[in-house]
C-alpha cells in the first residue's frame, strides 16, 4: 500500500503483531551474551478507535514495556507495530516524531512524573513548545487554562508548583499535559494504582468522561482487575511476557479461562 | 485492662502561620490479640494517630500532642524520652507502606533485622540464628542465603517480608501496620495480608492496620474505626460495619470500590462538602 493512500476504514487505531521485546544477559569472562530475559514475548493485539482495552498483570508480566515499546521508549526485538494501519515499530525516532503527537501517556505516580521546578503552566505548555513551536505565548496559556478546566483544575493552579497538590490533582495535571496536543490514543500505564480508593474514582471517571467527550483511545496498563474489568471493553491478561487470555471485560469476569486469570481475580480484594 | 487505651488523643501541627488540628480527640483501645483497622482516606489523622503510639512525631513546639496513650496502663505521652526506646520495636513495632524506601539500601537486610535484636535483645547469643529464623517466619526460602542479600536484590513483596521479618524479631506485642500492602501487586496483597493472619494466630500479637482500601479489611479485622478529618466517625465490628455502615463517610468510602461483574457506568465518589 503506498504511504500517501488514506488507511483502509476497519484498520484498527493500533495493531501489535508478534512484538518481542528481549534484553540481553551478558554472563562468563567475556560478558558475552548468555541468554535473554524475554520482557515481552510473542505478543499480538488489536485497539479499536474509541475504545479501551486493558492490560493486567503482575510486576514482571511485561506490561509496561509494551507500554513504553509502542512509543519508541523501549528497543523491540521483533514484530510490528501498526499505527492506523502504518508500521512504526520499524521507524527512527525521527520518523516517528508525527506519531508521538497522537500517542500520549500517563504515568504511575503523580509525585515523580512532574518536574517539582516547573510551574503547572510550563508542565503543561512543554508538549505545546515541542509540537506547536508556532504558537504564540497567548495561544498557548489559553489551551493551559482550557486544559485545566477539562481536568476540573481552577485555572490559578497555573502558576503554582508540583508540591502544593495532592496525588489525585497530579494526577489531573499529568492528564491534562497529556491531553495537551490532543492526542488519538493514551497508554494509562497504571494511572490509579498510587491513589486512594475515593481518589481512584474520581481519575477512573474522569478518563471516562474524557473518553466520551473526546472520542479518545484507552490503553489502561494495571494489576488490579477489578479497576480494569470496570474501565475496559477488552482486557489482555499478560504473564511472563506472554498474553494468556484476551476477551471482553464481561467475559473475562464471568468465565475467566486460564488458570493464572483466576488466581487474579481471587487475589483482588471483594467486599 | 485492655493492652492499649487511647484517651481523648489531640494531635496539631503549629507552622508559622497556621495550626494543622490532624486529631481531634480520638478514643479507641485494643485487647490482646485483637486486629483493629484504621480506615480513611489520606489526610484523615490515621497515620499521625499510629505514629503518635511510639511519639514518632516531632517535638513540641512544632507538634502539640495531649491525652492519653496507656499502654498496659502507662502513658506512653509522660514517659521520660529515653524509655521511649524500649517501646519503640519491642512493645510496639511498625510496617510502612513503601518497603523500598523504609530499608537502608547499603546493609544487608541480615543486618538490619540483626540491629533491632542487638538493641532490643542484648542477652541473645545465637543473633545471626534468630534472624534467619525471623526470615523463614515470613516464608522467605533460602534464608541463609537471602540474610546477606541487599535490599535491591528482592521484589517488593519479598521486601515488604523483611520489613514483617523485622519488626517481628524481637516479638512486639502491637504490631502497626501502616498500608502495607499499597505499594503491592493483587497477588503479593493477598500472600502479605495471609501471611499477617498466619503469624496473628502463631504469636498472639494484636494488629493495628491502617489502610485507605475497605476491601482488604474484611476476614482480617475484628474492629474497625473509619477516620474523616481528624475524627472518628464509626466504630464498630468489621462484619457489621461492612454490611450496615451508619456514617456517610463509611457508606462513601465503601461504595467507590469498583465491583467486577456490576457493570455500573461511572464509579461512585465522596462529595466531601456534603460531609462537613
Amino acid at each position: 500500500m503506498p504511504d500517501d493512500q488514506p488507511p483502509p476504514l476497519e484498520a484498527p487505531l493500533l495493531e501489535v503483531k508478534n512484538l518481542k521485546v528481549y534484553y540481553p544477559i551478558h554472563g562468563g569472562l567475556m560478558r558475552r551474551v548468555v541468554d535473554y530475559v524475554r520482557a515481552v514475548d510473542d505478543v499480538s493485539f488489536l485497539v479499536k478507535k474509541g475504545t479501551t482495552v486493558g492490560l493486567v498483570g503482575e510486576s514482571g508480566s511485561g506490561k509496561t514495556t509494551i507500554g513504553r515499546s509502542i512509543i519508541k521508549l523501549a528497543p523491540i526485538t521483533g514484530g510490528q507495530i501498526f499505527y492506523q494501519g502504518k508500521e512504526v515499530g520499524g521507524m527512527t525516532r525521527g520518523q516517528f516524531f508525527p506519531f508521538r503527537k497522537k500517542i500520549q501517556m500517563i504515568f504511575q505516580d503523580p509525585f515523580n512524573s512532574l518536574n517539582p521546578r516547573m510551574t503547572i503552566e510550563q508542565i503543561i505548555s512543554e508538549p505545546l513548545d515541542i509540537h506547536f513551536p508556532e504558537w504564540d505565548k497567548a495561544k498557548k496559556g489559553a489551551r493551559v487554562i482550557d486544559l485545566l478546566d477539562k481536568v476540573n483544575l481552577p485555572a490559578d493552579s497555573r502558576g503554582r508548583y508540583p508540591h502544593e497538590f495532592s496525588g489525585g490533582q497530579r494526577q489531573r495535571i499529568g492528564i491534562a499535559r497529556a491531553l495537551a496536543v490532543e492526542p488519538e490514543l493514551i497508554l494509562c500505564d497504571e494511572p490509579v494504582s498510587a491513589l486512594d480508593v475515593s481518589v481512584q474514582a474520581q481519575i477512573v471517571n474522569l478518563l471516562q468522561d474524557l473518553q466520551e467527550e473526546l472520542g479518545l483511545t484507552y490503553l489502561f496498563i494495571a494489576h488490579d482487575l477489578a479497576v480494569v474489568e470496570h474501565i475496559s471493553d477488552y482486557v489482555l491478561v499478560m504473564n511472563r511476557g506472554k498474553i494468556v487470555e484476551q476477551a471482553s471485560a464481561e467475559e473475562i469476569y464471568a468465565n475467566a479461562k486460564d488458570p493464572y486469570t483466576q488466581k487474579l481475580l481471587a487475589a483482588a480484594p471483594t467486599l | 485492662m485492655p493492652l492499649l487505651d487511647v484517651k481523648d488523643l489531640k494531635i496539631s501541627f503549629h507552622g508559622r502561620d497556621r495550626v494543622t488540628e490532624a486529631v481531634k480527640g480520638i478514643n479507641f483501645s485494643l485487647e490482646d490479640g485483637q486486629t483493629l483497622a484504621v480506615v480513611g482516606e489520606s489526610g484523615s489523622g490515621k497515620s499521625v494517630t499510629a505514629m503518635s503510639l511510639t511519639r514518632l512525631l516531632p517535638d513540641p513546639p512544632t507538634c502539640q500532642i495531649s491525652g492519653e496513650i496507656l499502654l498496659r496502663g502507662q502513658d506512653v505521652l509522660m514517659m521520660p524520652k529515653r524509655d521511649l526506646r524500649s517501646i519503640r520495636g519491642k512493645e510496639i513495632a511498625y510496617i510502612f507502606q513503601e518497603p523500598s524506601t523504609s530499608l537502608n539500601p547499603v546493609f544487608t537486610v541480615g543486618y538490619q533485622i540483626a540491629e533491632a535484636i542487638k538493641l532490643h535483645v542484648p542477652e541473645e547469643k545465637d543473633i545471626t540464628g534468630r534472624v534467619i529464623d525471623s526470615l523463614r517466619k515470613v516464608g522467605i526460602r533460602d534464608a541463609e542465603k537471602r540474610y546477606k542479600a541487599y535490599p535491591h536484590e528482592m521484589s517488593g513483596g519479598m521486601q515488604q517480608r523483611v520489613m514483617i521479618a523485622m519488626a517481628l524479631a524481637c516479638e512486639p506485642k502491637i504490631l502497626v501496620a501502616d498500608e502495607p500492602t499499597t505499594a503491592l501487586d493483587v497477588t503479593i496483597q493477598a500472600q502479605i495480608i495471609d501471611l499477617l493472619k498466619e503469624l496473628r494466630e502463631k504469636t498472639d500479637m494484636s494488629i493495628i492496620l491502617i489502610t485507605h482500601n475497605f476491601g482488604i479489611i474484611k476476614g482480617f479485622a475484628d474492629q474497625v474505626q473509619v477516620m474523616f478529618r481528624g475524627e472518628v466517625v464509626e466504630h464498630g465490628p468489621t462484619e457489621k460495619v461492612l454490611e450496615n455502615p451508619q456514617h456517610p463517610y463509611t457508606k462513601a468510602l465503601i461504595a467507590c470500590i469498583p465491583r467486577p461483574g456490576t457493570k455500573q457506568r461511572r464509579l461512585t465518589t465522596i462529595d466531601h462538602a456534603s460531609l462537613v
